[in-house]
């Protein structure tokens, strides 16, 4: 690593307001957060005890610090309700993330290899559903997925079944409820990356004896990798953490974690288990982002 | 074989849409519908539009959310291009990753876990929740958004044009203004649009970071949801959803206008060696 330099007035003045909006709504919270976890939990409401304070001695710290607990943090591994919750994020995330990307490639190659002057108007169309209300996209599929929907009076109706098809309130409406939500997310980075290639890349393997499939697979799949990360990402991370679309649409047994966050807070009041499984997960999350960016700023030094 | 691929390809295309927009026109179909039960069609009606307009919560609602987007799109716009001029023109600054590292987190959290420590914040010191705090929360939702949308465009700038502008006797501000900025012009109206809808179907941070003086439109029709179907709910989203198109309408056709100045623009450009040959 090169030594760290200091920051001239100016850059600090420019600096300044970011940091210290950060600092007092993100940073401070998350220490917070991070002390009521070791707190005891019948004490875990406001104002939270032990609490320091500035005129207290290193020893009034120290007997405070004593009185730490980390019963929070055994109970999320000895109770698996969390565990469980995470990995069945994970799960239902991994698996909608999938689905997105099957639906989402073929769309996107069809729109990267229509004509010019179309292109504008289908990106138009396909980040519109993007620009309206999240949550009103998530409430339409309840009037579809119900018991008595739109869905199962269709197939009632054309006597395909003669009882209606539970599909509301289970893991499946989750994740159809996250492949419509993200697949915005998912088609965008894929179109990008698909109508930057070059075509006379594909006519060159043609020439060369490819067939149409050879072309796809060998050609352009790989060429468009960074888009299917890309896409993957927008879809995987949030889709881990999502609340909204399991408690609109999951019902009372789908596991996910941001809920069973929200449960613990807000119905068991139970603030430190919350605050101990929010740090494990900032945690969690947080060490790949920052080793990516290390590894970008090594990168940049290699590339000096 | 290009004809193949063009139905194929318009088979997709169709099939995709469909998917996209079918909830969609359902919602709004079903918003006139005069009967309560999603299920059964009971006659055209403008009735729930008629209630809508009755419901002031619901009308006080849309005014709170549509003023904390303005407010807090505009604070996040501000400081996500602080903090991106941070990120790429201050090099290797002390505390670079404790900054990079708390700028960047909002994107990877669960909104549930940025609002529990928001909430928690606030409560500890005892400050009361209003409009105010949930600005406050959504400028932290947002910012690292804009701060990455802006940051992109500060990355592919070319940097020799600003020290072109420095060697030419500019300041480095007043490089970064008249050189950088136009750049990335575009990437701050980006920024500032997405934030402005993060804030506006925000749920999630709303919940924790405001109080009842407050209640913003995604809550509203949230607990509408939560209490059982209400038509007035699918008439309120048609409405919104005819308000972004016709939004969106406009937007394209200022863009294609302006690609079509631009086509010209370019067009005569590649005309000139000829004309100076």
């Amino acid at each position: 690593m090169s030594a760290r330099r200091r920051l001239s007035l100016g850059e600090r003045l420019v600096i300044a307001a970011p940091y210290l909006w950060i600092g007092a709504f993100f940073l401070a919270p998350m220490l917070l957060i991070a002390k009521i976890s070791v707190s005891q939990s019948v004490l875990a409401r406001p104002p939270y005890r032990p609490i320091f304070e500035f005129s207290d001695s290193l020893a009034d710290i120290w007997a405070k610090a004593q009185s730490f607990t980390f019963d929070a943090y055994r109970a999320l591994v000895s109770d698996t309700l969390y565990l469980e919750s995470y990995l069945s994020s994970l799960t239902i995330a991994a698996v909608s993330t999938l689905i997105t990307l099957i639906i989402a490639y073929p769309f996107a190659l069809a729109m990267a290899r229509a004509p010019e002057r179309l292109r504008p108007l289908l990106i138009g169309l396909a980040a519109a559903p993007f620009w309206t209300s999240f949550l009103i996209r998530v409430y339409a599929w309840i009037a579809l997925l119900k018991d008595e929907g739109l869905i199962n009076n269709a197939l009632m109706a054309l006597g395909l079944i003669t009882a209606p098809l539970q599909m509301f309130a289970t893991p499946g409406a989750v994740v159809v409820g996250i492949v419509y939500s993200y697949l915005p997310f998912m088609l965008l980075p894929l179109y990008a990356a698909l109508e930057r290639q070059d075509p006379s890349l594909r006519e060159a393997a043609a020439d060369l004896g490819a067939s149409p499939a050879q072309v796809f697979l060998r050609v352009t799949l790989p060429l468009s990798r960074e888009g299917v990360v890309a896409g993957a990402l927008l879809v995987f991370i949030p889709a881990v953490g999502e609340f909204v679309i399991p408690d609109l649409l999951g019902g009372s047994e789908t596991l996910m974690i941001g809920r069973t966050l929200w449960n613990d807070f807000f119905s068991n009041h139970d603030w430190p288990a919350a605050s101990a499984a929010a740090i494990v997960l900032v945690a969690v999350l947080m060490i790949p982002l920052l080793l990516w960016e290390r590894a970008r700023l090594a990168d940049e030094d290699d590339a000096r | 074989m290009s004809a193949v691929v063009s139905w194929a390809q318009r088979a997709t295309l169709f099939v995709g849409f469909v998917f996209l927009y079918a909830p969609i026109v359902i919602l709004a179909v079903m918003s006139f519908n005069a009967s309560r039960l999603v299920s059964v069609w009971g006659g055209f009606s403008t009735k729930w539009y008629a209630a809508l307009l009755e419901n002031e919560q619901l009308l006080h609602s849309a005014k709170i959310s549509f003023a904390a987007a303005l407010t807090s799109a505009t604070l996040s716009t501000l400081l996500g291009l602080l903090a991106a001029i941070s990120l790429t023109r201050f090099g290797r600054f002390r505390t670079r990753f404790l900054f990079f590292g708390a700028v960047h987190a909002p994107l990877v959290l669960p909104e549930v876990v940025l609002g529990l420590a928001l909430l928690t914040c606030f409560v500890a010191f005892g400050v009361g929740r209003g409009f105010i705090t949930l600005v406050i929360g959504h400028v932290t939702l947002t910012m690292c958004f804009t701060t990455v949308a802006i940051l992109a465009a500060l990355r592919d700038g070319d940097p020799a044009l600003e020290e072109a502008a420095m060697d030419l006797g500019a300041t480095p501000f007043g490089a970064f203004v008249r050189v950088a900025l136009p750049q990335i012009a575009p990437a701050i109206v980006t920024a500032y649009l997405l934030a402005f809808t993060l804030s506006l179907d925000d749920l999630v941070i709303a919940s924790f970071a405001t109080g009842p003086g407050a209640t913003t439109l995604p809550m509203r029709i949230y607990s509408q949801v939560r209490l059982g179907v209400s038509p007035q709910i699918n008439a309120i989203s048609t409405l919104l959803l005819a308000i972004v198109a016709v939004a969106l309408g406009l937007a394209a056709l200022v863009s294609s206008r302006r690609a079509r100045r631009d086509g010209q623009v370019m067009t005569s450009l590649a005309r000139a060696p000829d004309n100076a040959s």
